[in-house]
């Protein structure tokens, strides 16, 4: 009689359920039965799986036949629930798909609307820098956690702590400029929620010179640690071919030393006038996917330097369209009782106007009315092309929004990766995809 | 499309607060005349050139805010998939993926596959649409030309119930494998029901005890 949790006899074989810690036992039991082939099911609450996926493995011994993957354990009907909210609320629920990096769900879901609206063009400058900069810090605080668990996943613990250390500092940026350290909803339509507090430009130039000496200290950790090397080298291989059939972006597909970005090709929010360069690497394989991410963190620090230079000039500049009937009718401002409407604003439609009332009331319940049409604007995400496929039926609700996932569509490379591959590897090529399950399953 | 008069512009009851029923209404894009402006021209015009029976094909060329949109006979999609991945003018040579669309009121045209492509090659996008009535949802799989629609199709299957013909294993992706209905489209609810897993019934919102 063996001790773990349970076996039972089916049609496809026996299935074993194994608890953990009583591995031995198994494998004994598993060693003296008949078949050779044994499907192991990993996840959907496995430590390394990134989030909840599931991977169902087909083994010969310690090598992968085949490997398939189970998804939609989080998926929250996001682009459904849009459907039944105004165009700006839209933001708050995008916000939430890929929680590593929600200012570009935001960013992609507005450019969408605006070009919907007609209003590219009409947003403000410097609400345009603003979503720059807040881009690339998201940037840097999504490779961050690529890099610290990707490492974690395969023993080293040091550069986890570290990789959260440096995005702990990013997350506060970003809780001085919107309040909130995740799902900001800070990016809206027409420009951004509010502008920087006082002194933010002076404090993230302070930050950049600390984040680039710790990054350079971060990534001595790993790139000529030989467990590193050999773990990722030649791992998780995927030519330029199979990345294209399969439609993969991102770090992944500039592994292979496409140097495929559309913050170059196809310029949105002005990164036309930005001076950085897209990182490749030709190794297909895990090593050179850590190794871009390392290195863009450098570039995204060398936007973020322009970003300030531009906001010194632009100081003053408004934030949101100038059109009344789309733009937000206030500014949040911090009071004794935490985030809210500016006490100016409120004394005006409190006090004075009437009209600025009615407007308030309609625009914060009813929303803008968006003219019929659809409209696919994509951005380059941490983690390869975001789109947002938005369709509007004129009303002031979405008829449909759907986004092209990067996660969603580079998972499915996994299989590729891996199949003829061994176990342990699986771990690395997933984590060198980093998907996130929240833009997986939306 | 119709003339917006105003940013409000109320028709109806104005009841916006989603309660009274939400109002749905139809549009269609109208077809664009040549020159459609940008690249635009020599997409067509090259199509034309390397697929012959590109007038039966293609059922209207909408041009709209500076996006190419080709709205494409169902049986001749996978053709035209085809013929724009490989020919040497055009590569298309990535699908970004499928998104499902679906249309009450556009009679024998309900359900509509959106497809967002880009060439590399030309740095250009391109979108394909098919519309298959509800009655019989069916559209021929991409998954031949490009192996990444594999989990869009399933999504818009999973969402919309378009059945993509000639999948290699078309099943549900990120509902449960036994779930009822289609939750994308217009006519399931977004709330109120009882949602239902293997062995168990967590009930609607409005059907659970309160905590008092």
């Amino acid at each position: 009689m063996s001790t773990f949790a349970s076996s039972r006899e089916t049609t496809e074989g026996t299935i074993y359920s194994v608890t953990g810690g009583d591995w031995d036992q198994v494998a004994s039991e598993i060693g003296s039965a008949k078949e050779e082939r044994v499907v192991v099911n990993m996840g959907p609450q496995h430590p390394s799986t990134h989030g909840v996926l599931r991977l169902m493995l087909e083994l010969e011994g310690e090598t992968i036949t085949e490997l398939r993957c189970g998804i939609g354990y989080l998926h929250t009907g996001i682009e459904k629930n849009t459907e039944f909210r105004t165009w700006t609320q839209g933001v708050t629920f995008v916000t939430r798909m890929d929680y590593l990096s929600p200012l570009f769900n935001e960013t992609t879901y507005c450019l969408g609307v605006e070009k919907l609206l007609g209003i590219t063009n009409d947003v403000p400058e410097r609400a345009s820098v603003i979503r720059v900069m807040m881009m690339e810090f998201n940037r840097i605080s999504s490779h961050m956690v690529a890099l610290g668990t990707g490492a974690l996943e395969l023993g080293a613990i040091t550069p986890m702590f570290f990789a959260f250390r440096e995005r702990e500092k990013v997350l506060d940026v970003f809780e001085k400029v919107s309040g909130l350290r995740m799902n900001m909803a800070y990016i809206r339509p027409g420009g951004v929620a509010q502008d920087l507090p006082e002194g933010t430009v002076a404090g993230i130039r302070e930050l950049i010179k600390d984040l680039r000496k710790n990054f350079k200290d971060n990534a001595k950790l790993l790139i000529g640690n030989s467990i590193w090397i050999k773990r990722t080298k030649g791992v998780g291989y995927l030519d330029l071919a199979g990345c294209i059939t399969l439609g993969v972006t991102g770090p992944v597909l500039r592994s292979t030393g496409m140097p495929w970005d559309l913050r170059k090709t196809q310029p949105y929010c002005g990164y036309e006038n930005y001076d950085f360069d897209v990182i490749t690497a030709d190794t297909c394989d895990v090593y050179g996917r850590f190794l871009i991410r390392m290195q863009e963190l450098e570039q995204s620090l060398r936007i973020i330097e322009q970003c300030c230079d531009k906001l010194d000039k632009l100081e003053g500049a408004p934030v949101m369209v100038a059109d009344k009937k789309i733009a937000w009718p206030a500014q949040l401002s911090l009071g004794g009782d935490g985030l809210g409407n500016s006490l100016d604003h409120i004394r005006q439609i409190m006090g004075t106007s009437m009209e600025a009332l009615i407007h308030h009331f309609k625009i914060v319940t009813e929303g803008f009315r968006v003219p019929a049409g659809q409209v696919y604007t994509p951005v380059e995400s941490p983690r390869g092309e975001l789109g947002a496929h938005l369709v509007s039926d004129g009303g002031t609700r979405p008829y449909r929004v759907h986004f092209r996932a990067p996660s969603f569509s580079n998972l499915q490379s996994t299989s590729a990766m891996c199949e003829g591959s061994l176990i342990a590897d699986v771990v690395a090529a997933v984590a060198s995809i980093d998907p996130v399950m929240g833009d997986v399953d939306r | 499309m119709s003339e917006q008069k105003g940013s409000f512009g109320i028709q109806g009851t104005g009841d916006t607060s989603g309660y009274g029923g939400l109002v749905r209404s139809s549009f269609s894009p109208t077809s664009a005349q040549k020159p459609y402006g940008s690249y635009f021209d020599e997409v067509t015009d090259e199509l034309e050139r390397a697929f012959p029976e590109f007038n039966d094909a293609i059922e209207k060329v909408v041009v709209d805010r500076g996006e190419l949109t080709l709205h494409i006979k169902r049986q001749r999609l996978f053709d035209v998939a085809k013929t724009l991945r490989d020919t040497e003018t055009l590569r298309f040579e990535v699908c970004l993926g499928v998104s499902g669309v679906h249309y009450p009121e556009d009679s024998q045209r309900e359900l509509h596959a959106v497809y967002e492509l880009l060439s590399m090659t030309n740095n250009r996008r391109l979108r394909l649409e098919v519309s298959t009535p509800d009655s019989d949802p069916h559209i021929p799989s991409l998954v031949e030309v490009w192996a990444g629609t594999n989990w869009h199709e399933r999504e818009a299957y999973d969402m919309f119930g378009i059945i993509f013909d000639g999948h290699p294993a078309l099943t549900r992706i990120l509902m449960p494998d036994d779930w009822p209905g289609h939750p994308q489209r217009k006519d399931y609810p977004l709330g109120g029901i009882s949602v239902e897993y293997v062995g168990a019934t967590i009930p609607s919102p409005d059907n659970r005890r309160s905590y008092r």
